[in-house]
């Protein structure tokens, strides 16, 4: 049951956005959110939707997997868009105790809810279609400019690298280590909530110990592979920038200045 | 030529209480040469100090009296370090806890990307390595999904990435399946005869090492006795004394020869046996 969890949900088909660079992606990702939140009528919100749409069809992802990720946060829509149906200034359309319905509210709770379900939506549509390989490596170099500030980027990179890898062999050991105490009689399917924490502590203990003697060992290894953190370091596969990355830049481009227009002038 | 040359090592693990002072040396004056292109085999039970010895060949740990020189360099050089471990590949026991990366090839190019190779040497490099060890089709899998054996020959492929003159795997079968042990041994035999790579298996599965060079026996910190397979495993009593076994087809003729039967030669293994025994009987 627990081998099901696909990290970073990586879907794998050939859509233009699997092909499109990771780094682009990443700053895709970036410039659709600010995006998102420059909105200022409808008119604005409606051409970043348009284009939020767009990505969900060309990520070539089947649609059932997007509605899938949106299921996790549907209340959070639902009580963020009711909260601020409230909250709206003017002219009551109705009224009923101490709550106030307006024009305005109803607007605001639209406007949170597409706004939420475009968030979503976009990112899902990075992960969906980027390797977490890929993703990390992006990472790796778009965060380069922050090294001058005495932050490790390549180090950060690493630690994910190696989370990523070995969250299925922790995954795999937690499954093992449930079943070894089972065999002794541990009783995890029974019994209120704080006594099935209790009936957690004999799995992580083991699980921590050897997750301390794994990263000890890996340590070992990567030393004896010359390992000597990012100075001097070349990577195998260079990301290659291509035209389409550059009309994938183009498209945002446009958009922005699609919803710039649509703020000013409607 | 002597490639790692090891001049009376001694060694202790530094103990945290100090008023505890026993100290036990791991090794004790360990003077042992492994030479270019060689096949050498280290056995020795649990506690014998084989891994010790195989973790200050490329530098891991360094010893606290005597030296240790790779091809002339003393692993006590701090600015050479990473020369000699270019040179010396270690290849550890759990081949879960040896992998970084999630998919195959990228792991392989761990070690050449530290060593700051150009990207289009490193597909070269990683190709072969994945090649020589019958993995090359593998290598784009996730590490995770792969057996014992297979994830054990990656975790070779990516010291051999980092084209070392010598490869030093400290028990590298001691957590596979027979069907893994196989496939490793194997892959490290053709490495050794098809690229001449000087290899330093560390084991204690006597069957392995009947078609190296060279069989080293180590006890409690001690070289006990070196020499050829056969020189060694014909020591039987010797062997069997300090806790360790001679391999299955050797035992067998050993223990006949004690009961009078005249053999000719004390075999290594199945073939030989019943050569040996057929010769007799027939």
């Amino acid at each position: 049951m627990m081998r099901d969890i696909t990290l970073g949900q990586y879907y794998p088909s050939n859509g233009i956005l699997h092909r499109l660079d990771a780094r682009i992606k990443v700053l895709l990702l970036i410039g659709v959110i600010i995006l998102i939140f420059c909105t200022f009528n409808f008119y604005s919100l409606g051409v970043v939707a348009l284009l939020v749409a767009l990505s969900v069809i060309l990520s070539k992802v089947p649609v059932n997997l997007y509605l899938k990720s949106m299921k996790a946060i549907i209340l959070v829509i639902l009580i963020t868009s009711l909260l601020n149906l409230f909250y709206g200034t003017g002219e009551p359309l109705f009224e009923w105790w101490i709550f106030k319905v307006t024009a305005d509210g109803i607007k605001n709770s639209i406007y949170v809810a597409v706004r939420i379900i475009s968030l979503v939506m976009v990112s899902s549509s990075l992960t969906f279609t980027t390797s977490p390989t890929d993703l990390t490596d992006a990472l790796e170099r778009l965060m380069k400019p922050l090294s001058l500030l005495k932050i490790k980027t390549h180090e950060i990179a690493m630690m994910m690298t190696i989370a990523l890898r070995f969250v299925p062999t922790l995954l795999e050991e937690t499954d093992k280590i449930m079943s070894a105490q089972k065999a002794r009689g541990a009783d995890m399917e029974s019994g209120n909530l704080i006594r099935r924490i209790k009936a957690l502590i004999p799995i992580l203990i083991p699980l921590f110990v050897s997750a301390f003697r794994r990263a000890y060992e890996l340590a070992m290894a990567m030393e004896c592979r010359c390992y000597q953190g990012g100075e001097g370091r070349t990577r195998m596969k260079q990301l290659h920038m291509s035209a389409r990355d550059f009309i994938a830049l183009g498209v945002l481009a446009v958009t922005t200045a699609g919803v710039v227009l649509c703020n000013i002038f409607l | 030529m002597d490639f790692i040359k090891a001049e009376h090592l001694f060694f202790y693990y530094e103990q945290e209480d100090e008023q505890q002072n026993n100290a036990v040396n791991v090794l004790r004056d360990v003077s042992l040469s492994v030479r270019k292109g060689e096949f050498l085999a280290i056995i020795g039970h649990n506690g014998s100090g084989k891994s010790t010895l195989s973790k200050h060949m490329n530098a891991i740990l360094l010893p606290t009296g005597g030296r240790i020189l790779v091809e002339d360099i003393d692993t006590q050089d701090e600015d050479r370090i990473y020369d000699v471990r270019r040179k010396v590949g270690l290849v550890l026991q759990n081949p879960d806890n040896q992998l970084v990366a999630s998919i195959v090839e990228e792991d392989v190019a761990f070690g050449p990307e530290n060593l700051g190779v150009e990207p289009e040497e490193i597909r070269r490099r990683v190709d072969n390595a994945l090649k020589a060890v019958d993995m090359y089709e593998y290598r784009l899998h996730a590490p995770h999904k792969l057996s014992g054996g297979q994830k054990q020959r990656i975790a070779i492929a990516g010291i051999l990435a980092m084209e070392p003159d010598c490869i030093v795997l400290d028990e590298p079968t001691a957590m596979l399946d027979p069907k893994g042990r196989e496939e490793v041994i194997s892959a490290v035999t053709k490495l050794n005869r098809e690229q001449g790579i000087t290899v330093v298996l560390i084991t204690h599965n006597m069957d392995e090492t009947v078609n190296c060079d060279r069989v080293v026996v180590m006890d409690k910190g001690r070289i006990l006795t070196e020499g050829t397979p056969r020189e060694v495993f014909s020591q039987v009593q010797l062997i069997r004394s300090h806790q360790l076994d001679v391999p299955q087809a050797t035992e067998l003729c050993a223990k006949l020869a004690a009961c009078g039967l005249e053999l000719s030669q004390l075999p290594l293994d199945t073939q030989e046996c019943i050569d040996v025994l057929s010769e007799v009987l027939l």
